[in-house]
């Protein structure tokens, strides 16, 4: 969403008067946004504004009424790069006796070739710890899933998101259940991937304190209930590192010396 | 003793330790995906096609199989159309098998054919043919299962997430519905229609108490499979008892012993 008339980045999103009706009743009439590359947009609305459903159209896990969508600017049903996406869900409602560890779930967002078995490289691992290390769930590797707390479930599905280093995130209410050290170093690092890395963030949120705080005071525009607040990053994609964790390693350290002093 | 030696017990000994390994790797995915129902109902529409098979004169394996793979594409129809209401189009299906199945019974009541023998297994009748076709869907689904293995547990944990990774989700959900189509085929003869389904769901309900990771899981259901069918079919020939029955009662009692064995544990723990 530019506000100026030529534009800088491409349109990673294109949501084209999609409407989206429940049962005889409109969830969302004609709404249109686009999230251009290296966006970072607050999508905001009352509880049945259609935020979730929203989401959820994007991601082609529902299908609009009517409209289109387009992901890299192809129709959703041509899209094939959907590793270049991460999209994690407000609640994952997940059978407790589940038989998988943590680091099997991390290891499934892993997308490309599949070795026989489903064994996995020593560059996935690596990837795998990396994005563990990100979410500060590096200690439960081996626990089942079905053993953390509702949390701890959320930073290992964020970890899955975040494996592949996706070129757009998605994510609906990221950081419910979780505790206020996390969210910060959560915020912490989606900022400076924002900011010094080449990724794009859709994210639905109630933290007001966070999304004014970056993204700015009042929505940049609003379609039917829902309001969209919109900071575009034009800083140099300067940093090099490219694991997740690296943009936490300062962070950390600067929290653990507060502890300690 | 004797028993044991004699050619058609070997045949069922090797036939029972396929089916041992295949069986319950299928039912890990469906009672994972809280699908126990899909081998019951595939399993009531192969005893139709079986008994089929014996009306017109042979290849009751055959018949079974096509008959549990329509059974399995009419699921996944019935399935879209009924959305959120799929147990339904599951009954509707297993009535259907079981009604078939008790006409071509008495259709076939000359043929002094025995229904006990789909319903309850009877390995007598197992042929070298039948061994060899359960040899060959065994390696099939070994293959493709440990080809898929990531996306089957993918589409297994989450199926959401699957389908927004791109996966094809309706593909691997007939995938699973055909070798579970295929696989209830070949063990028929061995543990008998009605009873397959415990093969497919005791050993994963096994290991759901035991396993902390889903490698774990594959290795314990198989283990316990391979176990209950070696043990069920020798005990069955000893005693001169029914095969299938036996071996469901030691996945039963394998599942009681880790039951009171996880009690007691978690009392001294
Ligand atoms: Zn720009
Ligand atoms: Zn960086």
């Amino acid at each position: 969403m530019n506000i100026g008339t030529e534009a800088c980045h491409r349109d990673i999103i294109t949501v084209d008067s999609v409407s989206f009706s429940y049962q005889q009743r409109d969830v969302f009439k004609n709404v249109s946004f686009s999230v251009m590359e290296r966006d970072f947009i607050g999508l905001i609305g009352t509880n049945g504004a259609g935020k979730t459903t929203m989401l959820r159209i994007i991601v082609g896990l529902l299908k609009p009424t009517s409209g289109e969508v387009r992901l890299f600017g192809e129709p959703i049903s041509q899209f094939k790069a959907w590793d270049r996406i991460g999209y994690v869900p407000q609640r994952n409602n997940l059978n407790p006796l589940f038989p998988a560890t943590v680091k099997e779930v991390v290891l499934s967002g892993l997308s490309g070739k599949r070795k026989w078995f489903g064994r996995h490289s020593r560059e996935d691992y690596q990837k795998c710890d990396d994005a563990l290390m990100a979410m500060g769930v590096e200690d439960l590797a081996e626990k089942r899933i079905g053993q953390l707390s509702g949390g701890q479930q959320q930073r290992v599905f964020l970890a899955r998101a975040l494996i592949n280093t996706p070129s757009l995130l998605i994510l609906d209410e990221p950081t419910v259940g979780i505790d206020y050290e996390t969210q910060e170093s959560f915020f912490h690092m989606i900022k400076h991937m924002h900011q010094h890395h080449n990724m794009t963030f859709l994210m639905v949120s109630h933290d007001m304190e966070m999304i004014k705080g970056y993204l700015g005071e009042s929505p940049a525009s609003t379609a039917g209930k829902l309001n969209f607040y919109i900071r575009h990053s034009h800083e140099t994609q300067d940093c090099i590192e490219d694991n997740l964790a690296h943009s936490l390693k300062h962070l950390r350290s600067q929290m653990e010396s507060q502890k300690e002093g | 003793m004797d028993i044991i030696m004699s050619g058609f017990f070997q045949r069922a000994l090797i036939g029972g330790m396929l089916i041992g390994i295949t069986a319950p790797l299928m039912g890990i995915f469906l009672v994972l995906r809280r699908l126990s129902m899909i081998g019951d109902t595939l399993s009531h529409a192969a005893i139709a096609g079986v008994a089929l098979g014996f009306v017109i004169g042979d290849f009751p394996i055959l018949f079974g199989l096509i008959f549990a793979l329509l059974a399995s594409f009419a699921i996944e129809k019935l399935r879209k159309s009924y959305k959120s209401y799929a147990e339904l189009s599951l009954a509707i299906i297993m009535s259907g098998g079981i009604a078939l199945a008790s006409i071509f019974f008495t259709l076939g009541r000359d043929l002094s054919m025995d229904a006990n023998s789909f319903l309850f297994g009877f390995i007598y009748t197992l042929t070298p043919i039948d061994l060899w076709t359960m040899l060959g869907v065994t390696v099939a689904v070994l293959l493709i299962v440990g080809k898929h293995l990531h996306g089957l547990f993918l589409i297994t944990f989450d199926e959401e997430a699957a389908s927004v990774s791109g996966m094809p989700v309706s593909y691997y959900n007939i995938l699973i519905s055909v070798l579970t189509a295929l696989v209830i085929s070949i063990s028929i003869k061995i543990v008998g229609g009605l009873l397959v389904s415990a093969l497919l769901t005791i050993p994963a309900a096994c290991s759901l108490l035991l396993a902390k990771s889903f490698k774990q899981s594959i290795m314990i259901v198989v283990l316990v499979g391979e176990v209950a069918v070696i043990c069920g079919l020798l005990i069955a020939g000893v005693w001169n008892l029914a095969a299938g029955g036996t071996i469901v009662l030691v996945l039963i009692a394998f599942l009681l012993l880790i039951l009171l064995g996880r009690n007691i544990f978690s009392r001294i723990a």
